[in-house]
């Protein structure tokens, strides 16, 4: 016993020990991500899939000049993937802030308030289930410019996990807060601010963090849908009407990034604020 | 004037002038079900005096927590009619601090902040260090000055139960409302909290409104102990009147024969007349 323990000790070197606890966190989604490309080249290599597969794509000429230049600019439709999806992010930005705003004073009008959320909440069931897609003409009718129309889309699809979760957070305040409340009466804006707020937080962010991520959704669809705006969701239509595969496939990339960072970002921004169990 | 009952009642009930500090008068109170009206308290009438330490005890379901939210304001009676000091008490409110059953601190607030929170919402214009000050000394109170500020997920039981207890006794109520206060801790915890709590009373002086479901904790506590039959309908069974001197020393009160003569009672009151058939239930 104490041999064998003296024998793994000593031949400890910290990095390999660091990569033997870390082994499984570390090499298997490493492996999963080689064994995915390898399934993918050998599928477009036997012609099962008509794709390029990813050697051909980093091989081709102009995706790979898209790879190694994100940050090229000839024109507002001629730029780096680095700009276009910026550019989607300002976008994403504004409808989702918009959405954030609107989404939590009316998820706290909604909580509180027993006969508003009754005669809204029908509405608010009904309008959630609409399609990104489908608002898109009608935003385009009523607002008759792309811009403001594309940051309509993305702020009507994402206020609605936002209003809903704020919603239940507020009406899910345990009655011990709101009967301490009652016996001190407390003012409303003490209320508010010390028992509402922090105890509806935790929903709230969770709608925030369901919402970070139809946000996204929504705009590459509503900017595939918007010709002649730059953006990351138009440069894919735009390759896709030249037939350009590779090129869609190293934007595609940098969409499933972008919104993995998003969602983390808002999650990281969650564990800070809201703390699952504090 | 208070339903009388046997042999260790002694209230002196005509001590009661015009009205007494405390008095509920004929009250009831139904709630309405699916099956029709059903009764949780029925005639009750009890007056308690100014600065009266008063336990409540009954088996579950006997309307105990009912009757102190009658109190406390958070349930209005179906008829008759509770009032405090000649008005009758419609809403709660910072007179009537209540501790929890399951403490209700805010989570997301230290120990201290909890306080303050009842402190400012009582003394708005006390300034900050005045505030600040009443909340050290009341934590310094039940011993917590270290842990002014740790949230209540870093405390323990014990602990929570004693911020609470701060936090009611910072707003220097006239009543003081404990339901069950001290059902979850341990033993140990439980026999120092119950000395603090004294201490605490022997120097305030409020007037103290408890349940429990412990005998010994009652005896050792209470001036008077109130006994409930069971529910539905509950009423007051009897009033025992707990006549050990203050202070009160529990080692002198375990060698008090009177204390065991007052402990059969309750017991035979709770588990022979009103034995709770559980299965019944």
């Amino acid at each position: 016993m104490a041999v064998a323990s003296v024998r793994r000790n000593g031949n400890a070197n910290p990095l390999l020990k660091f990569l033997r606890q870390q082994g499984a966190d570390f090499y298997l989604p490493i492996i999963g991500v080689i064994g995915f490309l390898v399934v993918w080249q050998i599928l477009s290599s036997i012609k099962i899939l008509s794709l390029p597969g990813p050697i051909q794509v980093f091989a081709d000429e102009r995706s790979r000049y898209l790879i190694f230049h994100p940050f090229y600019y000839n024109s507002p439709l001629d730029q780096g993937l680095a700009r276009q999806t910026l550019i989607s992010l300002t976008r994403v930005a504004q409808g989702y802030g918009l959405a954030a705003i609107v989404g939590i004073t009316l998820g706290i009008l909604v909580g509180t308030s027993k006969a508003l959320n009754k005669s809204l909440d029908p509405i608010f069931q009904f309008l959630r289930m609409v399609a990104p897609l489908a608002w898109v003409p009608i935003s385009l009718a009523a607002l008759r410019q792309n811009e403001p129309a594309a940051i309509f889309v993305i702020f009507i699809t994402s206020i609605w996990p936002i209003l809903i979760n704020t919603a239940v957070g507020v009406r899910e305040i345990p009655q011990d807060y709101k009967n301490v409340s009652r016996v001190l009466r407390l003012s409303k804006k003490t209320f508010f601010l010390k028992i509402l707020l922090p105890s509806a937080l935790p929903y709230i962010f969770t709608g925030l963090r369901i919402a970070i991520g139809l946000a996204w959704l929504a705009i590459i669809a509503a900017e595939i849908v918007m010709s002649g705006v730059a953006g990351i969701g138009f440069f894919i239509w735009d390759a896709y009407q030249q037939n350009y595969v590779t090129e869609i496939i190293v934007a595609v990339v940098y969409i499933g990034a972008i919104g993995l960072i998003l969602d983390r970002l808002v999650g990281f921004l969650q564990s800070k604020i809201a703390p699952a169990n504090r | 004037m208070i339903s009388q009952g046997n042999q260790a009642m002694t209230t002196p009930a005509a001590v009661v002038s015009a009205e007494s500090f405390l008095r509920l008068e004929q009250v009831s109170k139904v709630y309405p079900t699916k099956k029709g009206p059903f009764t949780v308290l029925t005639d009750i009438t009890l007056d308690i005096q100014a600065g009266e330490f008063i336990c409540v005890i009954g088996h579950s379901g006997c309307g105990k927590t009912t009757l102190l939210n009658m109190v406390s304001g958070f349930v209005r009676p179906t008829t008759g009619e509770v009032r405090l000091k000649g008005q009758p008490i419609k809403e709660p409110g910072p007179d009537r601090m209540v501790v929890f059953q399951n403490y209700a601190l805010l989570p997301w607030l230290t120990a201290a902040e909890n306080v303050y929170l009842a402190v400012d919402a009582v003394w708005p214009k006390k300034s900050r260090p005045q505030k600040m000050a009443i909340v050290r000394e009341h934590l310094a109170m039940v011993g917590l000055a270290e842990a002014a500020n740790r949230y209540p997920a870093q405390l323990s039981g014990g602990m929570k139960q004693r911020v609470a207890i701060a936090r009611a006794l910072a707003i220097r109520p006239e009543i003081l409302i404990l339901d069950e206060p001290f059902g979850a801790l341990d033993a140990i915890t439980k026999e120092e909290l119950q000395e603090e709590l004294l201490s605490i009373w022997q120097k305030h002086r409020c007037t103290v409104l408890m349940i429990t479901h412990d005998i010994d904790e009652a005896l050792f506590l209470a001036d008077r102990l109130v006994m409930m039959t069971n529910g539905p309908a509950a009423k007051i069974g009897e009033i025992m009147t707990i006549p050990f001197p203050r202070p009160r020393d529990r080692e002198r009160i375990l060698e008090d024969p009177t204390y065991y003569q007052l402990r059969n009672d309750a017991l035979d009151f709770l588990y022979r007349r009103y034995h709770l058939d559980e299965e019944a239930e």
